[in-house]
């Protein structure tokens, strides 16, 4: 990619952002909050698709926090072997263990393929609980549930208030893959 | 004065309402001589589990139906649900507290049968119980609990109008349940078991109010207008599109994603998500038998 277009890429989201916040009147501490939030926290580690730059692996903004891109598709992953347990593709966005294999999600505004129709419950509960909106299936590794459900109800509030402003990405995440072996009901 | 008695009596309630779960399940008043033993007519799967359940109501108290879909229980209700294989295992109990909140605990028999002894609120996993399936059983957390119980309008789930139709009658003569509107006892009303499977396994998530209400997916049913109830969910599942659906796939109608789900072994995708590991064979055919035949009733 054209190294000037990166910029430019940023420069007309921060736009976006700032139009969408004086349309939506949303406060806008809590859009920095969570902004401050989503980029501290890591989010974009595993969310965004990583590429190889000119410096080396970094996440692709254009696809920002879209997830396991749709389009990518993925051999067998590899049989773990001693310790090493764990395995991830070179985007960071599928990973593979003990639990099976799993994607990441779709966190930007599409209402088909991310969090669109989601709402904060929604999400506040899927970060208390480590259950998809609170009551499906398990959240997956490597999502630091157990660290991440510390968040306040403030912080996630503003983490899902500023998600709801970045560029929508229509991206449909594949379905977790099982282990090899049963997981017992939960 | 009037502040400190305020604050006193606050206090008295707190401790009242913040009373610790009792450690044994024999402290419970599960043996209490006024318990009354019930059964839903649309039970939930759960791996072929054994089950039994009563309810205990404060003394001189009953269940107010006025509400027809959405029962008011008196604070100090207790309800019980023991699940067995061969053996009582666990026995889920919910409590409606003097705020009017309600708290959830679970208690796991010993191996005698003799005694249960409250769980861990963090559940237990992997529970070593050689007749259950795998020979493993899950003890669920307290936060388990809320992923079905906190679904609905009520979170009791087996004690209503829907689950108890055919017995509303007897109900309103013991004076259990009070306030029921006449026609309801009069002529309770008869409901699919196909459409009752959906709404005792599926319901408590998929209504119209609760957190994936925004899914638009309605299984849960209502007694007040039963045949209404029933076309809601005819018009929310047929010929509608999944949004649940494998990258590259353009169009994949909810019907059949609720058959695939429901026959997946996938731990990821298999429905209900939880308490579930091997499919309801049983369930799944009566399921599969209406939605072939309203299918087809409903194409034009």
């Amino acid at each position: 990619m054209n190294r000037a277009f990166v910029p430019v890429v940023m420069t007309i989201f921060a736009l976006s952002v700032a139009v969408a916040t004086a349309a939506t009147g949303v406060d806008p501490d809590k859009l920095a909050r969570g902004k401050y939030l989503v980029t501290v926290a890591g989010c974009n580690d595993c969310h965004t698709p990583w590429k190889l730059g000119p410096s080396g692996p970094e996440p692709d903004m254009t696809r920002m926090l879209s997830g396991h891109p749709q389009d990518m598709t993925l051999p067998q992953p590899p049989k773990p072997e001693g310790p090493w347990i764990v395995a991830a593709a070179a985007t960071n966005t599928a990973w593979s263990g003990p639990w099976g294999v799993s994607y990441t999600a779709n966190l930007t505004p599409d209402s088909e393929t991310g969090l669109g129709k989601w709402t904060q419950r929604n999400f506040t509960e899927t970060i208390r609980t480590g259950r998809h909106m609170g009551r499906g299936r398990p959240i997956l590794p490597p999502m630091p549930i157990p660290m991440y459900k510390n968040f306040t109800d403030e912080d996630l509030e503003a983490i899902f208030t500023y998600l709801g402003t970045i560029p929508a990405v229509n991206n449909r995440v594949p379905e977790p893959l099982p282990p090899a072996t049963p997981v017992a009901a939960n | 004065m009037i502040r400190g008695l305020i604050v006193t009596l606050l206090c008295m309630l707190g401790d009242a309402q913040g009373t610790p779960l009792p450690a044994r399940l024999g402290e419970t008043g599960l043996a209490d001589r006024d318990v009354v033993a019930f059964e839903p007519q649309f039970p939930l799967w759960s791996d072929g589990a054994g089950k039994h359940r009563w309810i205990k109501l404060p003394s001189g108290s009953a269940v107010d139906a006025r509400q027809t879909d959405a029962w008011e229980f008196p604070p100090g209700t207790k309800l019980w649900k023991e699940f067995g294989f061969d053996r009582p295992i666990e026995t889920r109990m919910i409590e409606r507290l003097p705020d009017g909140s309600w708290r959830f605990a679970t208690y796991v028999w010993n191996a005698a049968g003799t005694e249960a002894e409250l769980a861990p609120a963090e559940g237990l996993r992997g529970l070593s119980v050689a007749s259950a399936p795998n020979g493993r059983y899950a003890i669920p957390s307290r936060a388990d609990c809320l992923a079905c119980h906190d679904g609905p309008a009520v979170p009791v789930l087996g004690f209503s109008a829907v689950q108890l139709a055919p017995k509303l009658p007897d109900l309103a003569r013991r004076g259990m349940v009070k306030n029921l509107p006449p026609p309801l006892v009069a002529a309770p009303p008869r409901i699919a078991p196909a459409l009752g499977y959906l709404h005792g396994n599926c319901g408590h998530c998929h209504n119209e109010a609760g957190a994936v209400a925004g899914i638009d997916l309605i299984f849960a049913h209502r007694a007040a207008d039963s045949a209404a109830s029933a076309q809601r969910t005819v018009q929310s599942l047929f010929g509608r599109d999944s949004r649940f659906r494998a990258p590259g796939v353009a169009s994949v109608h909810r019907e059949n994603v609720v058959l695939q789900r429901m026959s997946s072994t996938n731990p990821y995708s298999r429905m209900p998500p939880l308490g579930v590991s091997i499919v309801d064979r049983d369930g799944l055919a009566l399921v599969e038998q209406w939605i072939r035949q309203t299918a087809k009733e409903t194409s034009p």
